[in-house]
């Protein structure tokens, strides 16, 4: 899986409450992605444009394990690249299929809107704009599959274990 | 290996497991609440694999506060009936939130793995189990496979000696780790050392609970006759308990004197590297004062925020708001006059929920407005409108705040 847009850029912290804040917990998930950052950055979810990059600083998706990777993915964006993510945000990555990648010293290595390739596999991430690369952590192999089979909901449907969405 | 390496080996089949290891485990339990059945996340599921291992319990909106918490908390007993769940936690006798659930049953036994799409699962570490927060998709994927999977991070070991003074709590041993040492993104928290001796299981549950806001992996503690004695009063299956190796290796191994923490506050909108001493926000105006969630509405909570109000009464135009975490925590409070000395006060007692910890309903916080809370987070729009503040104490600090209607130092009331 390889990506190449613009990238957006957030800092250290970012909690899920600032992802999927409570107001959305009963709207359906394309509505609960409007609510992007809508309190630290309001107006940004008219911005982002389909197949954009987001990339984070340290413990990105810290707090709840509400589903706020799916938002995420609604918003449009390709992938998440950060210098750190929360384990349980990371797992509802992997879970939604919403490729994720830890790539310490990320954040000083992009100015917002300059342009990255994202190598998910390779965990390769080039700074195009400054033709300069990072590499993070390789996903588990085991993960990598998920996250390539959709994530879990798909895996489950197909295994006769779960029905289908309604 | 320490203590949570030494659960992934085992209950991962694998002779040794060491940090960056990601673990196939089978589940020992797995608790289901409210939201898991909320149209969003909820797909009806067709095989269970074992539902002697799933826990089902309504806490985070409970009683319904709207027809959308209704609707799922109907779905979630349609699911306990087809499947026959016998552990099921609905409105009523056995209500409470999960993870004080957990502890009041006993469902977390030594040395197993439990999961729950709640990030304060860790909670159940106290109980030298293996616990952890995870996605709602995690949880499908558990109760229809009876296996996860978890990534092992390197373990920081904390050493507690000592005895806390009348009026600081484990919440502020907590404060004082979340503000030296930040998160502790991808690495698992260990608590051991001499000082348990002198912190009841409530205390200890508080350090576990709040464990995750250090944003730990997995927080456990090691076992004590306290705890191994907790565990089989509630529970009769037999259990191994885990004790970390004599050559564990630990990123780092951290000395916590007790005696020597003073009552702390985290400012408004971080809990990690924001605690300051009581005295330096002592005099800020509150309109709330909340005491409760799963890391602070037990018995122990209820009972020092009585004695700190007994014979007073709340400040005019401050709403303090009392949460027991669980029904059994409630009885054994009306038992121990706890409840009557804080009704007395001019507390408002809410029903064992989850409640306005997360901005769902009880206490929820309009534009502008602070509140002082003993809940597990003070994150922006927490706990309702995005412009409220929110500071956080010990259920001590909480009370006498809620007596002055401004945050205040709880030993003016307790040494």
């Amino acid at each position: 899986m390889k990506f190449q847009a613009r990238v957006w850029k957030f800092g250290d912290n970012i909690n899920t409450d600032l992802i999927l804040p409570v107001t959305g917990f009963y709207l359906t998930p394309q509505e609960q992605a409007r609510l992007v950052f809508k309190a630290n950055r309001p107006g940004w979810v008219d911005e982002v444009q389909p197949g954009d990059i987001l990339i984070g600083g340290r413990n990105f998706g810290m707090g709840s394990s509400r589903p706020a990777a799916r938002s995420l993915k609604n918003v449009g964006l390709a992938c998440l690249v950060a210098h750190s993510i929360n384990g349980l945000f990371y797992r509802n990555c992997i879970n939604f299929a919403f490729p994720a990648i830890e790539c310490p010293g990320i954040h000083e290595a992009f100015e917002e809107s300059e342009i990255a390739e994202v190598d998910f596999d390779a965990a390769a991430v080039r700074n195009v704009t400054r033709g300069t690369t990072l590499n993070g952590r390789r996903t588990p192999p085991n993960l990598l599959e998920l996250v390539k089979a959709g994530g879990i909901y798909p895996l489950l449907e197909k295994e006769g274990l779960i029905a289908p969405k309604a | 290996m320490t203590i949570a390496e030494k659960i992934l080996a085992k209950k991962g089949g694998q002779k040794v497991v060491v940090p960056g290891d990601v673990v196939t485990v089978g589940v020992d339990v797995v608790v289901l609440f409210d939201n898991n059945f909320m149209p969003s996340i909820w797909r009806d599921i067709l095989k269970v694999h074992d539902p002697e291992r799933i826990v089902v319990t309504f806490d985070h909106r409970v009683p319904a506060p709207n027809q959308q918490a209704a609707a799922a908390q109907k779905t979630g007993r349609e699911f306990v009936r087809r499947f026959g769940i016998k552990r099921f936690h609905d409105v009523g006798y056995g209500q409470g939130i999960s993870h004080q659930l957990v502890a009041d049953h006993g469902y977390a036994l030594p040395g197993s793995v439990l999961v729950c799409s709640d990030s304060h699962t860790c909670s159940a570490g106290v109980f030298n189990c293996l616990a952890r927060g995870v996605g709602g998709p995690d949880v499908m994927y558990a109760v229809t496979k009876g296996e996860t999977w978890f990534r092992c991070g390197e373990t920081i070991r904390y050493e507690l000696a000592g005895k806390l003074s009348t009026a600081v709590t484990a919440k502020d041993a907590f404060l004082q780790i979340a503000g030296a040492h930040g998160a502790h993104a991808t690495q698992n928290v260990e608590y051991g050392g001499a000082g348990l001796a002198g912190l009841s299981i409530n205390a200890r549950k508080t350090l576990t609970t709040m464990s995750a806001e250090l944003s730990a992996e997995f927080a456990t503690f090691e076992p004590d006759s306290v705890m191994l004695d907790w565990v089989r009063a509630r529970n009769p299956v037999p259990f191994e308990p885990v004790y970390p190796d004599a050559d564990a290796s630990y990123f780092a191994v951290r000395k916590v004197d007790l005696g020597s923490l003073e009552p702390l506050v985290a400012l408004p909108d971080s809990v990690v590297n924001n605690s300051q001493p009581v005295k330096a926000t002592a005099g800020t105006r509150i309109d709330q004062a909340y005491i409760g969630s799963c890391a602070n509405g037990t018995l122990d909570d209820l009972e020092i925020a009585a004695r700190v109000v007994k014979g007073r009464r709340v400040a005019t135009g401050t709403r303090f708001i009392v949460v027991p975490a669980s029904q059994t925590v409630y009885r054994d409070a009306l038992r121990s006059g706890a409840i009557q000395t804080l009704v007395d006060a001019g507390a408002t007692i809410a029903p064992p929920t989850c409640g306005a910890c997360g901005g769902g309903h009880m206490g929820v916080l309009a534009p502008e407005e602070v509140c002082i809370t003993s809940s597990t987070r003070n994150f922006k729009g927490r706990m309702g409108d995005p412009s409220s503040k929110v500071y956080m104490g010990s259920p001590a600090t909480v009370a006498a705040s809620a007596v002055h209607g401004v945050i205040t130092d709880p030993r003016e009331f307790l040494d």
